[in-house]
């Protein structure tokens, strides 16, 4: 299923970035990956998430709505597949650099993705999965589940 | 890592650092709540300033906190949300719904002392 | 630059040989070397010969260029000064085959004319030029060989190519991340918020709202709040022209967010048929404190400031 904001997949530009005004060009940051079991590692997921877009130059709100995302998604994997993992990679298209951010499990998959898609199936209280909530957080949104499988959500946010 | 409680007169209040946990955040709700029993409190504030995150759970969490300490006969408000942190929770849809909420800790007492003084001479708060 | 091509013609009276390993089209007796060997002796003789008639060419380059009215932005020094630099910048990549150094290169010129109105055709345009002016020079010293012309060619054009479309490229994603900026920068000159008196800020919204903009209008008013310490503010939202769901919904995270930092908000300027119909669509306009002008805003604003508990009398209890 996918969710409505996709955006266009392109290939990465095999010519290296042009460096963002007033910065030298500098080689993306390594990607971490991070396993998630427990609610420490929805913090350190985070914080780490965190150390990654500042490396990349994202500015303060944009820090906070990417930790605030990262922690939905880690702590959707605790409640609901008791493991998984989270990989956060910089990435490119065009000039442009962005952060990504992969939660991945093997739980028990989302029966109705569509349904918790919805704005208003939401996470007052913590019911739910805020999933709406993460899409409006980011630029790109993708999922995918299957029942028994388990469930891949890959966000993106773009440096402006 | 247990959060601080300090008692300031009728108030108590939690100053929380920056990498909390769930489990941390569990310690505070039954620290708090066992305290405003203890200590009879009118009053408690929770300074989120150094929070660099508020997700479900933690907003959950605080609308607990305000509702155990509401039956206890004490009024709680949320101090410190960073800009940065309130545009975040909004776009996820976390709102502190029936918690109260002030600028820094000085507008938080001085909420709180309007409340809990009108209610020792008998007057009517007015419903917010 | 294919047109100048015409087929490789048979050779009389010698036999041909097998093709080369690498395919190329050659009637020579002996086996070809490897392409790329050959190629790369090939782009050295095609530098060297470039090299040599640097200043020749690159004049005619400036020329040809004032000739098609480009870079009418740029006075003739400066003209000069970067047609050098490219040109160099130019037979370095052809040598080294790297495209890092144009790259960068493209990078910080298109820094440079972008602010000056340089338009995308005209970098295009002169990047163009330029290989079509050193082709020529080719042309002139190789015409006496076809064979050997074709070979220089195969290994000049797709060279000279990928640094036109490098250049080119680095130029467009200049402008567009400039443009990005600057609407950055109207956004956030368009949304002034005034603090009016003590404890009362109140942001007018003019203009149409999108997601961005919102964002950014709530940045900067949970910001004042905080600056200013403010218990009230009003937001009037009379210049916004299309009301619909989605930007009730940005206001009501505005007003969220608002009261997350202890500030009570007054909406003003809604309508009662544009309230009616957000209520129809299913916006909960609940939490809203709406009053329908700003004056009357600012009027409630006070009240809620100036207010205290509302005493009981005793005779009541």
């Amino acid at each position: 299923m996918r969710g409505e904001r996709r955006g266009a997949v392109q290939p990465d530009g095999r010519l290296p970035a042009l460096r963002s005004k007033g910065r030298a060009s500098a080689d993306l940051p390594a990607q971490s990956s991070i396993p998630v079991r427990s609610d420490a590692d929805i913090v350190l997921a985070r914080q780490k998430g965190r150390e990654l877009a500042a490396a990349l130059g994202f500015g303060p709100t944009d820090l906070t709505l990417i930790a605030t995302a990262i922690s939905e998604l880690a702590r959707n994997i605790v409640l609901y597949a008791k493991r998984g993992r989270i990989v956060l990679k910089g990435i490119e298209r065009n000039s442009r650099r962005g952060i990504m951010v992969v939660a991945r499990d093997g739980g028990p998959g989302i029966p109705n993705v569509a349904r918790a898609l919805q704005s208003g199936f939401s996470t007052s209280g913590g019911l739910g999965l805020g999933l709406p909530g993460v899409r409006r957080l980011t630029d790109e949104f993708d999922i995918e589940s299957a029942v028994g499988r388990g469930t891949t959500v890959t966000v993106k946010k773009w440096l402006p | 890592m247990g959060v601080p409680i300090l008692r300031q007169g009728h108030c108590l209040i939690a100053t929380i650092q920056a990498a909390l946990t769930d489990t941390d955040l569990q310690g505070l709700r039954d620290d708090l709540v066992a305290q405003v029993g203890r200590y009879r409190a009118r009053g408690v504030i929770i300074d989120v300033t150094a929070l660099d995150v508020m997700d479900s759970f933690a907003v959950r969490t605080l609308r607990d906190i305000a509702q155990m300490a509401r039956l206890r006969g004490a009024e709680t408000v949320i101090v410190g949300v960073q800009p940065e942190v309130a545009l975040s929770m909004v776009e996820l849809g976390l709102t502190l719904e029936g918690v109260n909420a002030a600028l820094d800790l000085e507008e938080g007492l001085a909420f709180l002392d309007e409340r809990t003084k009108g209610a020792s001479r008998g007057e009517v708060p007015r419903a917010r | 630059m294919r047109a100048y091509r015409s087929p490789t013609p048979a050779p009389t009276g010698r036999s041909r040989l097998a093709r080369a390993r690498t395919g190329r089209r050659s009637a020579e007796p002996q086996a070809a070397p490897p392409a790329r060997a050959s190629e790369a002796v090939l782009l050295a003789e095609i530098v060297a010969h470039l090299r040599q008639g640097r200043t020749q060419l690159r004049d005619e380059w400036v020329w040809r260029i004032g000739e098609a009215g480009l870079l009418r932005a740029m006075s003739q020094e400066e003209i000069f000064a970067e047609a050098t630099s490219v040109y160099d910048n130019y037979l370095d990549a052809l040598e080294t085959g790297t495209l890092e150094a144009v790259q960068a290169y493209a990078g910080q010129l298109s820094e440079r004319i972008v602010p000056r109105g340089v338009e995308t055709r005209e970098v295009v345009g002169i990047v163009l030029l330029l290989r079509d002016v050193l082709a020529r020079s080719l042309f002139a010293k190789y015409r006496a060989d076809f064979q050997l012309l074709n070979r220089i060619l195969d290994a000049y054009e797709p060279a000279a190519n990928r640094i036109a479309t490098t250049v080119a490229v680095g130029f467009v994603q200049e402008r567009e991340r400039v443009i990005r900026e600057q609407q950055e920068a109207i956004r956030e000159l368009s949304t002034p918020v005034l603090p009016v008196r003590e404890r009362l800020l109140i942001l007018p919204i003019i203009g149409l709202i999108d997601a961005q903009r919102a964002r950014q209008l709530t940045e900067q008013l949970l910001r004042a709040i905080r600056a200013n310490r403010a218990k009230v503010v009003v937001i009037d939202i009379t210049g916004v022209p299309a009301m619909d769901a989605d930007v009730a919904n940005h206001l009501v995270r505005t007003v969220d967010a608002s009261r997350l930092q202890g500030a009570k908000v007054i909406v003003t300027g809604l309508s009662p048929e544009i309230a009616q119909t957000l209520v129809t669509i299913g916006v909960d306009l609940g939490k809203m404190n709406t009053v329908g002008d700003l004056q009357g805003g600012i009027e409630e604003a006070e009240r809620l400031l100036g207010y205290q508990v509302v005493p009981v009398p005793e005779a009541k209890r």
